[in-house]
């Protein structure tokens, strides 16, 4: 049985100083509730992993917004205009990989493997100061695995074993984010007993919290 | 630069690209669409031909964008739009979604660029100091697809944008398979671009006189409506 705690004692766990890896494509299956809270208690100076930062006003925006992140590891940012501020400001470092790169390396690193070997950004600026392997005469870049110390992330239904289950386009980059971090908090639209083990996408083992996200 | 100037309206210029691009889809295809001018194709696809669309978000069998107002928040395109999905659809993560799109498994891709070149060479996510969104999921998707179609007007501000040698950083290193634009279609060939199809509205010279590369004209050469 995994532990059900509220929003605000999630973000209690996390440390201002720390990584964190925020599921969510835009705004859909992006953990708010949370990350409320993570803007109440002014958790910051964080480094945020997530696939884009959303829009100025909601989850991953907010965290932006609110100035608690000082460095986010992403793909995209040009649904936010306070990202792109931040950045030319100098307030806010970004460092960018290609979306299937980055799922990647989150993905190596949840699954044990030295890194990724992907022919994406080969011939472009993206290989500058990167290790460029050969193989059968195809070039590759050579990505290290990225983890963090927390995952953040959004689930349809979560039963109490921690297993997850999404409706829709929610799973995004939640389920490879499951498996990269030391501790991992997953917002659920609903708790239930147990979910079909048919049914379940992530791992209940994967899961250390379970938040009430309320919605039904 | 002597371009001729013809009275197309954006309108014109999208519908103009977007049917032409529509007619190069195979039966059962699997597609994927950029964001803006390219997304417009879809809306000329043959029903017959049972294409599907693949959205980078995680489905096989993008449908069109659901009416309001109640908007079920749990479906939605790589814009963040609320959308339907087709019979036969499937949702997954990005994880699957990139082992979808560089794996090969994608017939073709259409995107926008800001510049492509006679090698097949693509830039299309910065201006270096104006524009720098990031670069997204569609550098994986042009590197995975089996075709990359560009979808795009011919210049912007009367300059070309097909060029000899793109000048902006590159999204891709010579993928590019295929351009169209409003004035005409070019095919990316290993001795560089080949004029396949022209709209009628402009002449060969119009064509050269606003594109920034060299080209071999098809014997074959088409009008681009037909």
């Amino acid at each position: 049985m995994k532990k059900i705690i509220s929003a605000k004692q999630a973000a209690g766990l996390i440390k201002s100083n720390s990584t964190v890896m925020i599921g969510g494509f835009l705004s859909c299956g992006a953990p708010d509730k949370i990350i409320d809270e993570l803007v109440k208690e002014n958790i910051n100076n964080l480094t945020m992993i997530c696939n884009d930062t959303s829009f100025e006003n909601v989850d991953k925006g907010l965290m932006i917004k609110h100035g608690l992140v000082k460095k986010v590891i992403t793909t995209h940012i040009g649904t936010n205009p306070v990202t792109l501020e931040k950045m030319h400001a100098g307030e806010v470092k970004v460092e960018f990989y290609p979306m299937g790169t980055l799922v990647e390396k989150i993905h190596a690193k949840g699954s044990g493997l030295g890194g990724v070997l992907t022919p994406t950004g080969i011939g472009t600026i993206l290989e500058e100061g990167k290790n460029i392997v050969e193989i059968k005469g195809k070039k590759y870049i050579f990505e290290e695995p990225l983890g963090a110390d927390f995952a953040i992330i959004y689930g349809t239904k979560v039963d109490r074993y921690g297993n997850v289950k999404f409706e829709g386009t929610t799973r995004n980059f939640n389920t490879s984010m499951a498996t990269a971090a030391d501790v991992v908090i997953v917002q659920a639209d609903e708790i239930v007993d147990c979910i079909n083990p048919d049914e379940v996408v992530i791992p209940g083992i994967f899961i250390d919290y379970i938040v009430d996200g309320g919605i039904k | 630069m002597n371009t001729v100037i013809q009275n197309l309206t954006k309108d014109d210029v999208k519908k103009i690209i977007a049917k032409r691009i529509a007619k190069e889809f195979k039966e059962n295809d699997i597609v994927t669409f950029g964001i803006g001018l390219p997304t417009e194709a879809a809306n000329y696809i043959d029903e017959k031909k049972h294409i599907i669309i693949q959205s980078e978000n995680g489905i096989l069998g993008l449908g069109k964008t659901q009416e309001g107002p109640n908007y079920n928040t749990k479906i939605v395109n790589a814009g963040g739009a609320y959308v339907e999905v087709n019979k036969g659809a499937c949702f997954y993560d990005s994880q699957m979604a990139f082992t979808i799109m560089r794996g090969g498994h994608i017939d073709a891709t259409v995107l926008g660029a800001l510049q492509v070149d006679s090698e097949g060479s693509i830039a299309s996510w910065q201006i270096p100091g104006k524009f720098v969104p990031g670069i997204g999921g569609s550098i994986d998707l042009i590197v995975g697809s089996k075709k990359v179609i560009v979808a795009m007007t011919h210049t912007s501000k009367n300059e070309p944008k097909i060029v000899k040698k793109c000048t902006l950083p590159l999204t891709a290193y010579k993928e590019v398979d295929m351009i169209v634009t409003e004035r005409c279609v070019f095919m990316v060939s290993p001795e560089g671009l080949i004029l396949t199809e022209i709209n009628p509205l402009f002449s060969v010279e119009d064509i050269k006189n606003s594109t920034g590369a060299d080209f071999k004209v098809s014997k074959y050469l088409k009008n681009m409506n037909d």
